[in-house]
């Protein structure tokens, strides 16, 4: 059968870089074919120039057989190709008919919309591939998930018959992307076909026909999710050999470092985020939180680290009373923090590396002296650091923004692990993150645990709570509804106290695990 | 092996190409002369004689414009710089009374840098921060008055304690007008820009009441008297040349400027504050302070600007004392990509074509408005580079440049 899409030879060139080097690759009619890489692995730039958004500098593109030109996404819709991006464009105050609508737009005479007739076609498609959508509700209302359908919405209506979706499950919970894979399935059973970017192994083995794995611009292997072994899988994603198994000795707890009482946190629009919520965390082991995203968790670590104030309750550190003391005191306790969104809280993007590894001990010695900065330490520093944690960057002095996200992630890593810390708060420390770098954090978080850090992990997946936690402390609408025993817990029960039912746990039954095999 | 080297060559050069196009220095300079280009044409477009010219035939029309432009911009530039053979020329005969009138197009450029560059430093140290202060012409107007009154006030002091203690009490009076949007800002989360000007229309205000009420000169109506002698500042000459230590205390600020953003842990806070607040907070920085304090400093700074300008050149206030220069600062800190010694550059273009246009408006007959449409159009091509890139096919930038002008704006922090 001839392929819907062909890409033969494609190569583009940046200065100093091959992001595409000769790639080859075919789409049938009705398959998902999934891109596998890492991050920076050029899927991306495969994609835009699919999409028209870059031109390759070698190689073409066959639809149907027929050696097309793309320039412009024009071009590409015309083509019949479309594109989710993983940052939607939509507008949040316009409703889902008229974004959909927006560059195509029905007209009845004299130049007035005709919204009905397209708020009708909304409804159709919505309808065919059971989407769900209600043509009149205003984008902003409506959760990440629904958003992305929208865009799905909005390529069917330009009568797409390729659909690109880059990374598509990033900005989703466990749920919406189970859902999404309902949709990508009820799509390709009408015909379409579907190339899906990730760079997360378990969707590839769940969802996808067909798998391409690239690394540094090159295909560098094909399976089927039948008989591809994940671990394989990895390691050509990665170029080596990955370990997917965290091996972990029982934790030996020491001494309470942290400890909170009947913590209540209120937002700016009054609402309960955090309530009355108490544990503690011992050194020399981690407490997981658990929790879907948007269920105080964001709050709590905000309120922990200084950067939001408590209502109620009390927290102590090591002895001291740290409850709403600012951000620079609980650091200086020998805290560290890896924040959730690392872009906006834990760096700054357009100073250099050596800077952002400084970000907070920039004025102690010998980073400065009086309030000199001593640029040699700090740059020595950084140079120690960038050898240590294996942060791939051109050099010490290019600005963090640079940087891939796993390697901006290290930056923030290295910063908070080269300090003598006792505890550490890590939010959503792999979030986003490639096979890689995810192996080298958790490997990292271990190594603390084992030296006597207390670590607060606070994590949406399920599967890095699980494998990495001593205890795990489930969080359900601002409270923390269970304590269990990381060892003996199933993720079916979890996943019933995430959802808020009181589940009860025998301990008795089962025995403890100790090596945990994850697949990201 | 000829062939190779050659391709190794080609290849070096457009690495070159490709850096030059990208870089931001390169959008300036464009946009200089871009800028330059476009008021010529402007100043040939609004004079009689050229459409008389073209009356006449195209080519004359042509030749005409040309030599008008020529005409208009030696012009400029002799009162700007001055005539570098007379320079030359007094030099050799040594002459000071020669050497005086030869220099002194370039001097007088010089003091009127002087309160850009100081401003001009004030606006960039806000923008740092990420507060944008469009009140350094207020700010600058209450160190004039404050530093005057201060002037004409004490009398029989020493210089030594005159001229600093009238520069101080400017300082302070710029520092108020900068404290109090930068404390607004931190603690409400009120748009510094909405202030600021608000604070400058205080500012005006308060400064006509003065002159005309509480400071007025009892034997002239709207005018204040004269400071006393031992608060001028130092001149470096004799009259009529006006340079004065005002320049000098404005590269100093300028230095220090950069000192303090670039090597103290100040200026480390600063810098990140207006880069992201988030993570500065994150780092455990008081932003809020930070805030107030860049607001503070920035107000100050423009408070000198205002103060040495009193104590150097104007010594004494009259009503309807425009001087536009905390506005044109704005856009001297934009021009230099607000790095302190930068600045010195940018204002000189200013002071330079503010001083020049002078010279060229009784040589030509041109307007002085003019180079401020000249200025406009500079500024218009650096606020909109991608205009620039097209009409010089110029490659896009790597990534984005730091837009500290943005971040942190009218954001509570």
């Amino acid at each position: 059968m001839e392929p819907i899409l062909e890409l033969r030879g494609i190569t583009k060139r940046f200065p100093g870089v091959l992001a595409n080097d000769h790639i080859d690759l075919q789409l049938h009619k009705g398959e998902i074919l999934a891109l596998l890489g890492e991050n920076g692995a050029g899927k991306t730039t495969l994609m835009n120039i699919l999409y028209g958004l870059y031109s390759p500098d070698e190689g073409e593109i066959l639809i149907n057989g027929k050696k097309i030109d793309i320039q412009n996404p024009t071009d590409a819709i015309h083509a019949g190709i479309g594109m989710v991006h993983q940052h939607f464009m939509l507008i949040p105050v316009f409703n889902v008919t008229e974004n959909v609508m927006l560059g195509n737009e029905y007209t009845k005479t004299g130049g007035f919309l005709d919204k009905p007739k397209a708020a009708k076609q909304v409804l159709d498609i919505s309808d065919q591939y059971n989407l769900h959508i209600d043509p009149n509700a205003i984008i902003e209302d409506l959760p990440i998930g629904l958003q992305q359908r929208v865009e799905i919405i909005k390529i069917l209506f330009h009568e797409a018959e390729i659909l690109i979706m880059d990374e598509p499950s990033a900005v989703l919970t466990p749920q919406e992307v189970e859902e999404l894979f309902k949709i990508m399935h009820s799509l390709i059973d009408k015909g379409k076909s579907i190339i899906f970017i990730t760079h997360k192994l378990r969707e590839v083995m769940e969802c996808a026909d067909r798998i391409v794995v690239i690394r540094a611009g090159k295909v560098v292997g094909e399976a089927t999710p039948e008989k591809a072994d994940p671990e394989k899988l990895a390691a050509m994603m990665v170029g080596r050999p990955v370990e997917l198994k965290v091996e972990k000795e029982l934790a030996k707890p020491d001494g309470t470092v942290l400890e909170v009482e009947n913590l209540t946190v209120v937002n700016k629009n009054k609402i309960i985020e955090v309530d009355d919520i108490s544990f503690k965390v011992s050194a020399g082991e981690i407490l997981g939180i658990a929790g879907v995203q948007g269920n105080g968790q964001t709050e709590l670590v905000r309120c922990l680290t200084g950067l939001m104030k408590a209502q109620l309750g009390k927290i102590t550190i090591l002895g001291t009373e740290t409850t709403n003391r600012d951000p620079r005191t609980i650091t200086e306790l020998g805290v560290a923090h890896i924040p959730e969104n690392r872009q906006k809280d834990g760096l700054v993007l357009k100073i250099p590396v050596q800077d952002n590894l400084v970000l907070n001990t920039y004025y102690q010695e010998p980073f400065a002296k009086g309030i000199i900065l001593q640029p040699e330490k700090i740059h020595q520093n950084a140079e120690k650091l960038i050898k240590n944690f294996d942060i791939r960057t051109p050099s010490s002095m290019v600005p963090v923004s640079g940087l891939s996200g796993g390697n901006q992630q290290k930056v923030i890593v290295a910063r908070e692990f080269s300090r003598p810390i006792k505890l550490l708060i890590a939010s959503q420390p792999t979030r986003g993150l490639d096979v890689g770098s995810i192996e080298y954090i958790h490997r990292r978080l271990i190594e603390k645990r084992d030296g006597g850090c207390a670590i607060l992990l606070v994590s949406t997946e399920l599967d890095e709570v699980m494998q990495l936690s001593d205890q795990i402390a489930v969080m359900y609408r601002g409270k923390i509804i269970a304590i269990v025993d990381a060892e003996i817990v199933t993720k079916e029960e979890l996943g019933l106290l995430m959802a808020g039912i009181e589940t009860e746990i025998d301990t008795e039954r089962r025995k403890p695990r100790r090596v945990h095999e994850i697949v990201t | 092996m000829e062939e190779k080297k050659d391709s190794g060559k080609k290849n070096f050069l457009k690495i070159f190409y490709e850096e030059i196009s990208r870089s931001s220095v390169t959008i300036i300079i464009l946009a200089i002369v871009t800028g330059l280009i476009l008021g010529g044409i402007l100043a040939a477009a609004t004079t009689k004689e050229i459409y008389e010219a073209f009356d006449e035939s195209f080519k004359t029309g042509i030749t005409e414009s040309l030599k008008f432009i020529w005409k208009t911009y030696s012009s400029l530039f002799l009162g700007s710089f001055g005539n570098p053979k007379k320079m030359i020329a007094s030099l050799s005969s040594g002459e000071s009374a020669e050497m005086r009138k030869a220099f002194k197009p370039f001097l007088e450029s010089l003091v009127v840098t002087t309160p850009y560059l100081i401003t001009g430093v004030a606006i960039a140290l806000g923008f740092q921060a990420g507060v944008l202060n469009m009140g350094g012409e207020g700010q600058l107007y209450m160190g004039s008055i404050i530093a005057g009154w201060a002037g004409w006030t004490f009398k029989g002091l020493s210089p030594i304690i005159h001229v600093p203690l009238a520069l101080m009490v400017g300082v302070l009076a710029g520092a108020l007008w900068g404290l109090i949007p930068g404390w607004l800002k931190a603690k409400t989360g009120s748009h510094e820009v909405i202030t600021t000007i608000m604070m400058n229309y205080i500012a005006f205000s308060l400064s006509q009441y003065l002159i005309t009420g509480p400071f007025v000169d009892p034997n002239e109506a709207f005018k204040t008297p004269f400071i006393e002698e031992s608060a001028h500042l130092f001149r470096f000459f004799e009259d009529p040349l006006r340079l004065h230590i005002g320049f000098i205390i404005a590269i100093l600020v300028a230095v220090i400027a950069w000192y303090v953003l670039y090597k103290t842990t100040w200026g480390f806070e600063l810098r990140n504050v207006g880069l992201n607040p988030h993570a500065s907070k994150y780092a455990g920085i008081n932003s809020a302070l930070v805030t107030i304090l860049a607001m503070t400093v920035s107000g100050a700074l423009a408070g000198l600007a205002g103060a040495v300008e009193m104590l150097g050149v104007n010594f004494r206030a009259v009503q309807s004392l425009t001087t536009g220069y905390g506005w044109d600062a704005i856009a001297i800190a934009l021009l230099a990509k607000n790095h302190p010694l930068v600045v010195i550059i940018t204002s000189m273009l200013f002071g330079f074509m503010r001083q020049g246009s002078r010279v060229m408006q009784i040589n030509t007959g041109i307007p002085i408005d003019i180079i401020s449409i000249l200025q406009a159009f500079i500024l218009f091509f650096i606020a909109a580079p991608s205009i620039i890139r097209t009409i010089y096919r110029l490659k896009e930038p790597k990534q984005t440049e730091p837009s500290s002008l943005i971040s942190g704006s009218g954001e509570k922090i």
